[in-house]
């Protein structure tokens, strides 16, 4: 029989929500997490990343086009659905409109990100230092901008995890499904508090 | 005398526009959606008193095993004929299914569904030029598991619900992933096992489901939807891997 194209496709998509993706958003938090430690501590995690020859690569490898794929490829895959979380408004058909909804708003806010600060950087060669996010973390707007798309990244990314499970068949019955919509839950609320404390230390 | 109250979505056919009429009929005791339906078509006048064509549905067996009366109540998708009229909020609010095509009123055409069954080789293939003698005997653990599958009566109720059976989407829905189970569990049916599993992991197959799960809310037989999906999710992983890495 022929290669399943479309099967692989939408698999991958799945797959590249968790890997890499997933993972970078993680790693992503835990390098922010050094602002914890005040602005020293985060500059000194900056340079050091920047300062390895396959930081540039790896940025486009296993970053870039990942993310490009599951964002654009998504988009496709929201586009055919026809929501209906009104006429039947079970839990899990809210979480498949929230799903969808998070997405566009984060790739949205990934792109707008990306591009201020990693894009526009190549142009005009400003270092990325504490100073900088100090500037656009102390102006509300853009603040309460990054608070959204930090959640809806991190809504997206908790909820991806738990329909990971169910796409590649690792939870089947009604029992394990539930336990695992309870961690989640939790790894959204975890997350979710890391996040704002990360994003409050660069006021 | 107290009555019942209709609200119909009609279409007099593919082509025209949709329009709204309702009805008045005298309330009789255990009447449900389908007996109101039938005192329309005695007496096809609508509330303003305007002479009007009776409604056309699709019913058959009259106690939910055949699907074929499947249609929109109050916003839910559901058999007319167990929809008792005491139950229900009223004005009752009917229209046909939106995942199929019309015929007219609320009679819809339901073939993708048994195309799709075509798809997927819903049958245990027992054709032969000569006697094959007795089947092998099935478990009773696996009749348990698959009986409430087989009572699917691809009434449509999952297709509706499901945010991936549209126009824009191929998706077969969860009742072709379903009989893909059934068959799959019949010691005769598996010998075509990895037939069924690539049906579904081509175009329009399980890589289709959003993971809304509403096809098991409405199922009105109750049949785990959910569970099954999941469990082909498992199988058709594997089967892929495996066609991949033995090739």
């Amino acid at each position: 029989m022929s290669v399943q194209y479309h099967y692989i496709a939408r698999r991958l998509h799945s797959l590249s929500g968790l890997i890499p993706v997933g993972v970078f958003l993680l790693v992503h938090l835990f390098i922010n997490s050094f602002v914890l430690k005040g602005p020293e501590a985060y500059n000194q995690a900056v340079e050091l990343l920047n300062s390895s020859a396959v930081t540039p690569w790896l940025e486009v490898f296993l970053i870039g086009i990942p993310i490009a794929y599951h964002g654009f490829y998504g988009l496709w895959v929201t586009y055919v659905s026809k929501t209906n979380m009104f006429r039947y408004q079970y839990f899990r058909n809210w979480m498949f409109y929230l799903q969808r909804i998070t997405a566009v708003i984060t790739l949205i806010f990934v792109l707008w990100h990306v591009y201020v600060l990693r894009i526009a950087r190549i142009f005009t060669g400003t270092e990325m230092t504490y100073d900088i996010f100090h500037q656009w973390a102390s102006n509300p707007n853009y603040f309460v901008i990054y608070i959204i798309g930090f959640l809806a990244a991190i809504f997206h990314f908790a909820n991806g995890l738990w329909a990971f499970a169910f796409s590649w068949g690792i939870t089947i019955g009604p029992e394990s499904r539930k336990i695992w919509t309870y961690i989640c839950v939790l790894i959204f609320v975890v997350l979710g508090i890391a996040g704002i404390n990360i994003l409050t230390a660069f006021k | 005398m107290k009555e019942v109250l209709l609200k119909i979505k009609r279409q007099d056919n593919p082509q025209t526009k949709p329009y709204w009429e309702e009805f008045k009929v005298p309330l009789t005791p255990k009447m449900n959606v389908i007996s109101c339906l039938l005192e329309i078509q005695k007496n096809p006048v609508n509330v303003k008193g305007q002479q009007t064509t009776p409604i056309v549905w699709d019913c058959n067996c009259l106690e939910e095993v055949c699907g074929a009366c499947t249609m929109i109540i109050n916003g839910i998708a559901r058999q007319a004929c167990a929809a008792l009229v005491e139950n229900l909020t009223q004005p009752i609010v009917l229209q046909p299914l939106t995942k199929f095509p019309l015929v007219r009123d609320l009679m819809v055409d339901r073939i993708k569904m048994f195309e799709n069954l075509k798809k997927i080789r819903a049958w245990v293939p027992i054709d032969g030029t000569y006697y094959l003698g007795p089947g092998p005997k099935v478990s009773q653990s696996v009749q348990e598991k698959v009986y409430p599958i087989s009572t699917c009566m691809t009434c449509g109720c999952c297709m509706e619900a499901c945010p991936y059976v549209n126009n824009k989407s191929n998706y077969m829905g969860p009742t072709a992933m379903a009989q893909v189970y059934l068959f799959n569990s019949h010691p005769t049916g598996a010998m075509e096992k990895e037939k069924r599993l690539d049906a579904i992991t081509g175009d329009g197959g399980i890589a289709d489901c959003g993971k809304a799960l509403n096809c098991e809310r409405v199922c009105p037989k109750e049949i785990p939807l959910v569970s099954i999906i999941g469990e082909l999710n498992r199988q058709t992983t594997f089967r892929s891997f495996s066609r991949w890495l033995f090739k």
